[in-house]
């Protein structure tokens, strides 16, 4: 099977430029040299993303936000290779070895999750190729094994759940509760809660990963006299959950991150998620320029809304984008500059890069309301931290 | 921990050993009669969800969109043994596990080529939500209790079919010699059939009474599937009593376990590592509990052929 779908993916791999062509097989040999000068400015990306298995709106959303902005910027030195990891470490191990030695690209990007983040950057950075992350922010990255061709425009995987710490902190909730799958994410999760939040919480409460019946932990949040719930359970995890503590008469606000409440999970969830806080990097409501013109583009073209994964791989295209202007990526020292100064307008408004090549930026605040079609969707309520950065960053050494 | 909390929890381990009760039955009455591993009964139990899901939609009841559900379920599950489980029977266990394997897999994509990977929404309908009062004050949710309710009278239905009906005779016959009965004149073919597509409509069922308590997606069935086996491996394969029994005896540990494992180990522990070393733990007990019956009983709690 995976045979079969490396065939598939294969073939899919789009080709953006038609300047491909000519590298034709038999000239390419002889006049090597000479060619490869031709082509300097023409630069390959590999994207190693999740498009199938558990959690692939993900990644789906990511490239669609990519190729959104190839589109719009109407750029023609780009080749886009696309490859579906399958939320496998191994696979996204051996794609990023045949993109970095048979395809030789520049630029890496894509992963979604974590675990295969680590299997992946650090031998490919190691090798020279730039990665630039659209999603997963491990906290080794960000601290212990930071790499300076490693840069990470989405956020380090605390700053979420930090934000939601500080935020429920300032409205004046005492007595929170906490709940996550027992799984390395899930306790940094909790982690970085507590670490924002500064203050005692009533329980902890772990759950098995992938688990679907949520009955023994919503009673023993019941049982417990919090005065709030925070829960970090990413994709189907979350809807479970949602459904059954709708149905639970347990009435306690909730809270988590967007990972939670996406605008593809809550539709799924439906009215259950109504009322639960979130925070997040981007809205969709967001009012500044880049965002108008990515929340409207992304609709016209793929006639869905856009989640912040989509919001994340148009961030980092347009960040690729402000540093080819600059400099190609064999410069390596230069491309590098370039990408540190990101030096292009955000949909998230304002955006620049910490010491560890991690986001200092703002970390809004949203809420789960019925919109006018009558299905819920995410609006903007506000701030939760200014200017958030990752505590892993004083152990990074560049 | 007092005692109403006791017994909420014990009712949630109960609820959830009914659900899996629906699936083992399905799996053991299968395996006791045909003598098939089939891997792919938890693609039955989403197929019935992903049916009542789009049923229910398109009727706007959910009991319409229930016995859509059931009868869909049932209806894959006779056409997946007329076309290909029959030419399983004869093969080693083995192939067996290889063929059913790869229905999975035909069924997980089929389901996200048609579907999308994108959960479907399906909850209770209005007149099961709501809480019931339980005696002590705590409130308990209707549906989950509805949820019992069906477990049980599926359980007393089976009972009831096999010990007393015409059918059940030639289940159990069916059973303790498959030779005999063919010779004796029953259509094995057909009934291999109506067993077979019996099981689907239980995991359909099952399904599709959980999809709406949780979501309905395109893999719901595995795990499921993975608890399922342990649970006609400690009752003892082939036996409907053994899936009873062992899949409340599940449930319940399982429920249990996660609760006060956590609450044990902070005694003497911080309270995150106790989380976290308690979870693991509970993780692990229902497979814990299966060697340990195991190596006592070695053909599990009520061994169907002795």
């Amino acid at each position: 099977m995976t045979a079969l779908r490396n065939i598939h993916n294969t073939n899919n791999a789009e080709r953006v430029t038609p300047m491909k062509t000519f590298a034709s097989v038999g000239l390419g040999l002889l006049l090597s040299s000479s060619l490869m000068a031709a082509h300097a400015d023409e630069v390959k990306i590999g994207m190693i993303t999740t498009l199938s298995g558990g959690g692939s709106h993900l990644g789906v959303d990511v490239r669609d936000g990519f190729r959104l902005a190839i589109e719009q910027a109407g750029r023609d030195d780009i080749e886009l290779l696309v490859q579906d990891d399958a939320n496998r470490p191994d696979l996204a191990r051996s794609l990023s070895n045949e993109f970095m030695q048979r395809d030789n690209v520049d630029i890496l990007t894509g992963l979604i999750w974590s675990n295969l983040a680590m299997a992946v950057v650090p031998a490919a950075v190691r090798q020279g190729t730039f990665y630039i992350s659209p999603n997963a922010g491990p906290s080794d990255l960000a601290g212990r094994m930071c790499h300076e061709n490693y840069f990470n425009v989405a956020y380090q995987n605390d700053n979420l759940h930090g934000a939601m710490g500080a935020y429920m902190r300032e409205q004046g909730y005492e007595r929170p509760i906490l709940l996550a799958p027992n799984y390395p994410a899930g306790t940094d999760a909790l982690a970085g809660f507590k670490h924002l939040y500064e203050g005692e919480v009533v329980d902890e409460i772990y759950t098995q990963m992938g688990q679907t019946d949520y009955a023994a932990e919503i009673t023993q949040i019941r049982a417990s006299n919090a005065d709030s719930l925070f829960f970090f359970l990413p994709g189907g995890m979350g809807i479970s959950f949602m459904n059954q503590w709708d149905n639970s008469g347990v009435d306690l606000p909730v809270f988590g991150a967007a990972f939670s409440f996406d605008e593809t999970i809550i539709k799924a969830v439906g009215s259950a998620a109504i009322g639960a806080m979130n925070t997040s990097l981007w809205a969709y409501d967001l009012d500044n320029e880049a965002n108008h013109r990515f929340v409207s583009g992304f609709q016209e073209a793929y006639d869905r809304m856009p989640t912040l994964y989509a919001a994340q791989g148009y961030d980092t295209a347009l960040l690729i984008f402000s540093a080819l202007d600059k400099a190609h990526p064999s410069d390596q020292d230069a491309f590098r500059e370039a990408l540190r100064e990101a030096d292009f307008d955000s949909v998230r408004g304002k955006f620049r890069f910490g010491p560890n090549h991690h986001p200092i930026q703002d970390i809004h605040v949203r809420e789960v309301v019925e919109g006018d079609d009558g299905q819920p969707t995410n609006r903007l309520v506000g701030l939760a931290v200014e200017d958030i950065q990752d505590v892993y960053a004083v152990d990074c050494q560049m | 921990m007092s005692v109403t909390l006791f017994i909420e929890q014990l009712i949630n381990g109960l609820q959830l050993g009914t659900m899996l009760f629906l699936m083992a039955s399905g799996l053991t009455l299968v395996f006791g009669v045909m003598g098939l591993i089939n891997l792919a009964h938890g693609s039955f139990y989403m197929v019935g969800a992903y049916a009542t899901a789009l049923a229910t939609a398109a009727t706007g009841s959910f009991f319409t969109g229930l016995v859509a559900g059931v009868l869909v379920a049932a209806a894959v599950g006779a056409l997946v043994e007329l076309i290909v489980i029959r030419r399983l029977y004869h093969r080693p266990h083995l192939d067996q596990v290889l063929a059913t394997f790869a229905l999975i897999l035909i069924f997980s994509e089929g389901t996200r080529w048609l579907f999308g990977s994108s959960p479907l929404w399906l909850s209770p309908p209005q007149s099961l939500t709501g809480f019931v009062t339980l005696p002590g004050g705590a409130r308990y949710p209707l549906y989950r209790l509805v949820i019992i309710g069906v477990g049980i009278a599926v359980a007393i239905g089976l009972y009831l079919l096999i010990s007393r009906t015409r059918l059940g005779m030639r289940i159990r016959a069916g059973e303790s010699d498959r030779e005999m009965i063919g010779a004796l004149g029953v259509n094995i073919a057909r009934l291999y059939t109506l067993v077979f597509a019996m099981g689907a409509a239980l995991a359909g069922l099952a399904g599709a009474m959980v999809g709406a308590l949780q979501s309905v997606q395109v893999g719901m069935g595995e795990p499921v599937l993975i608890l399922a086996f342990v649970v006609i491996v400690i009752g003892g394969i082939g036996s409907i009593k053994g899936a009873l029994f062992g899949a409340v005896l599940v449930g319940v540990v399982d429920t249990l376990g996660r609760v006060f494992l956590p609450a044990l180990f902070r005694n003497f522990m911080s309270p995150s590592e106790a989380a976290g070393v308690g979870a693991a733990l509970a993780a692990m007990l229902i497979y814990i509990l299966m060697a340990v019956i195991l190596a006592f009983k070695p053909k599990g709690l009520f061994a169907a052929n002795g």
